[in-house]
């Protein structure tokens, strides 16, 4: 449980960032889970060329991320950005094709592994991993950045601007494509961070990242669009309720209650459960 | 009506060659590379009813092939049922488990349905890989002396051949049967603006049931021909996301909305897919050129090859459609 | 005159926001009613409750002596009402005919393609469309899209037309034109039930006027009777001498 709480924090971290990007500019950022593993390699990398505290190499990934989130952009989404969501949804698609294809041909599908472990504690019947709670606090850290980030900087504040009404945020002054260019960035950079967290934690391969994209749009529905940190609150109660249920199913169900639970969420809130719905 | 068309006509003609070509030359192995093709056009007609004329990107489509080729492998084998019955069988049952399943999905809109198809192809794949009566993970194999219903298993591979041509031939058929009928126009107008749609008296919620059962039904008949014709099938080999990849680049690739694009963009795909396969430098990189050439359509050419040669040729709109 | 449309105290919330507020009135056969007010007063909500697209809170809507208050949108079609949008809805890549075919095709008729094709030809005929037939939607002007979202609202064959700010957006010359269909609309033997901000045009065509502020029903009457409301001055016309210059300009 107590893992469960502490996964769930990166979780959050992972959806923060493709909420971050749909409510921005209303795409759904498809090469999400891919950007994931990408940072779990990026991870892996960076840790076998310098051996230090793997949580400190977490700053080199976020910047490659925030590379790889501009550069994806100007590839994949700033041309398709006025059109229907589906052409975004093609293009980011396409890209996660090409980016799981050339990581494929780099690393094949065996998995791989970062050996680094921190030490943990236990007070009393309960263990604390030092692993996961490194990660979990990283992954609490990143979102308070990106809270303050939002609401205490100018290209914050722009960025939530241009998700409220593009249009007026023009009106002002504010270059809507580099506000976009930023979003998606940071969004990718949350997601590559948040897969170079998980690799410290679980062995992975490239096909890895699939199944955290799944828990990121479970995520992000449950929480409601836009809403980074609400993000980071739904994804522990998912890690938590992963933990409550593991002990009595078997692993592989797992993938299944979350796409039930994320058709059912959408069905059922289709503006996500902690909003309030507006005129 | 449809019989005006030029298009139908084409579609006969190509089908007849399809058919014939390989039977006349006794080219085994021509015959195996156009069933593949076949394959790939019926895949990617049927998915064209749902991304090209209603707009509704379906990412998990091979779960009805999958899923066909199990119920059909299933009822001929274990069962023993006559193959043509039980492709039809699976091909309804399906139809009817689309309908179901569309009821619940299809309230979702643009992107949500598209990543809950893909949760449907996840959920039934780990349903199966847990199915006792279909072999679990292990899937089902059809023995020897099955194909002695059919004449022996070289008679039977032809047999499946033509009903395999005879499943493309009316998916094209169907495509542009419901193209230029009244059910057509209203799946047209859900695709342009669904809450328009709905004011101008389309039953959205019941017309895009019935397409995603109806795009359900071909790919299922065909999936059980071809997995009874191969012998075998697994939750690996069945549920293919791959393929379900595959089939939207074909359809972009063509042109969605009309009915040669998908034949064209499936027939180019799998020429090109065998070269990648076959080629010692690319195998790796099938993955990479075809989402490359997914983006490229998606960024430069939405349209696809038909919709480009529509803005060279605007006449050509009336004649292949 | 019959009562073809009776709304009877009809609200709609959306979350801390009373759109619309226990509004009740009746529109009767061959006639033109406006709904005129401030931004934000509701009339769009009020629209959008009477055909079905949101459902009323409270209160009642007769449509022709049915009970359509809880009836989805293509179904409101079907029975004879139809509806136009403020911000125009064309479906883009198909043509200016093909748009309005759709309306033929899933109207009161529910035509089949052939006859609803020739049904297509007359409206944009009737709205001056006709040469743009084969256009794709996307390519006509502001004022063609606006004549072409009414006539694929006239394709349905309805018995009452809702018309959500037609005029928005027109210039002098188009606004004439619009009002002449309008009027031709009104006489054909439909009858409408008109949302607009242009005063001169509003008062001139309409019948009778319900004037609407903050979700509430300020005043309902004849054109010059509400235009010397006190209320209805303070509230959005601004002008009390409105009606005299009206008058004169007429």
């Amino acid at each position: 449980m107590i893992d469960g709480l502490l996964i769930g924090s990166v979780y959050g971290l992972a959806a923060m960032g493709l909420s971050l990007i749909w409510g921005v500019m209303d795409v759904i950022n498809l090469t999400h889970g891919a950007v994931i593993a990408l940072g779990m390699f990026g991870m892996y990398i960076l840790f076998a060329a310098f051996p230090v505290n793997a949580y400190l190499l977490l700053l080199p990934v976020i910047a490659a991320g925030l590379l790889l989130g501009l550069v994806i952009y100007w590839i994949a989404v700033h041309w398709v950005i006025g059109r229907s969501q589906l052409s975004s949804l093609l293009s980011t698609f396409a890209v996660n094709m090409m980016i799981i294809g050339i990581g494929t041909a780099i690393w094949s599908t065996s998995p791989y592994n970062v050996n680094f472990t921190l030490r943990g504690f236990t007070v009393g019947a309960y263990t604390f991993d030092g692993n996961h709670l490194a990660a979990a606090g990283a992954a609490v850290i990143i979102g308070l950045a990106l809270e303050l980030f939002l609401y205490r900087t100018r290209p914050g504040k722009a960025i939530r601007a241009v998700a409220d009404n593009r249009e007026a945020a023009e009106l002002m002054g504010i270059s809507s494509t580099m506000v976009l260019a930023l979003a998606f960035a940071i969004g990718i950079a949350l997601a590559a961070a948040s897969g170079a967290l998980v690799s410290t934690l679980f062995p992975f391969t490239i096909l890895s990242g699939a199944g955290y994209q799944m828990k990121s749009f479970v995520v992000t529905v449950l929480a409601g669009l836009g809403k980074p940190f609400g993000a980071l609150v739904a994804g522990v109660l998912l890690g938590l309720l992963e933990g409550a249920v593991t002990p009595f199913i078997a692993v592989s169900w797992i993938p299944l209650i979350e796409f039930g639970l994320f058709v059912v969420v959408l069905v059922a809130f289709p503006k996500g459960i902690f909003t309030r719905a507006t005129a | 009506m449809i019989l005006r068309r030029p298009v139908f006509w084409l579609i006969l003609v190509f089908a007849a060659l399809m058919a014939f070509v390989p039977l006349r030359a006794n080219n085994v192995s021509l015959r195996e590379d156009l069933i593949l093709v076949a394959i790939a056009i019926i895949l990617a007609s049927n998915l064209n009813l749902m991304i090209g004329y209603t707009g509704y990107v379906n990412f998990g489509h091979i779960v009805f092939y999958g899923l066909g080729g199990y119920i059909g492998l299933y009822l001929a084998t274990v069962r023993n049922w006559n193959l043509v019955l039980a492709a039809l069988a699976s091909g309804l049952g399906v139809s009817l488990f689309a309908l179901a399943l569309g009821m619940g999905i299809l309230r979702l809109r643009g992107a949500y349905f598209a990543l809950a198809t893909i949760g449907i192809l996840v959920a039934v794949q780990s349903f199966v890989a847990n199915f006792d009566p279909w072999g679990r993970s292990t899937g089902m194999y059809v023995a020897f002396d099955a194909y002695e219903r059919l004449g022996g298993a070289r008679h039977a591979l032809w047999i499946t051949y033509f009903l395999v041509i005879g499943v493309m031939a009316l998916s094209m058929i169907l495509s542009l049967g419901i193209k230029i009928s009244k059910f057509g126009l209203g799946l047209f107008a859900i695709r342009e603006d669904e809450d328009a749609a709905l004011v101008l008296g389309v039953n959205t919620t019941v017309f895009k049931a019935i397409i995603y059962s109806v795009s359900a039904f071909l790919p299922a008949v065909a999936g059980a021909l071809m997995f009874y014709k191969n012998g075998m099938i697994d939750p690996s080999i069945a549920f293919e996301f791959m393929l379900s990849l595959e089939g939207i680049v074909m359809l972009m690739l063509g042109g969605k909305g009309t009915v040669v694009g998908a034949a064209l963009g499936a027939g180019l795909y799998e020429k090109l897919r065998s070269y990648l396969l076959t080629s010692p430098k690319f195998s790796n990189f099938q993955l990479v050129i075809a989402g490359g050439l997914l983006l490229l359509v998606v960024l430069f050419a939405p349209g696809g090859l038909i919709g480009w040669l529509y803005r060279l040729v605007p006449r050509a709109r009336k004649v292949i459609e | 005159m019959t009562t073809l449309l009776e709304v009877s105290g009809v609200s709609k919330r959306f979350g801390g926001l009373q759109a619309v507020s226990d509004v009740s009135f009746s529109l009767g056969e061959r006639e033109i009613l406006g709904l005129i007010g401030p931004n934000g007063a509701g009339k769009t909500t009020l629209f959008n409750v009477v055909n079905g697209v949101y459902k009323a809170d409270k209160g009642t809507v007769k449509f022709a002596g049915e009970d359509i208050t809880n009836l989805p949108p293509n179904e409101v079609v079907h029975l004879g009402l139809a509806r136009t949008h403020q911000i125009v809805k064309p479906l883009q890549d198909m043509t200016v005919l093909e748009n309005v075919i759709v309306g033929a095709c899933f109207g009161r008729e529910y035509l089949a393609l052939q006859p609803a094709r020739k049904v297509a030809l007359e409206v944009l005929e009737r709205v001056g469309l006709a040469k743009s037939a084969e256009m794709s939607a996307r390519s006509l002007t502001i004022a063609g899209k606006k004549r072409l979202e009414v006539a694929r609202a006239l394709a349905a064959r309805p018995k009452l037309l809702l018309l959500d700010e037609v005029l928005a957006g027109l210039n002098p010359t188009e606004i004439t034109y619009m009002i002449g269909i309008v009027r031709d609309i009104r006489d054909s033997g439909i009858s409408v039930f008109m949302i607009e901000h242009v005063m001169q045009a509003i008062m001139s065509l309409s019948d009778r006027i319900v004037v609407l502020s903050f979700g509430q029903k300020l005043a309902e009457g004849q054109p010059e009777d509400v235009a010397r409301d006190p209320q209805v001055i303070e509230a959005y016309l601004g002008d009390p001498d409105i009606a005299e210059k009206l008058k004169e300009n007429n």
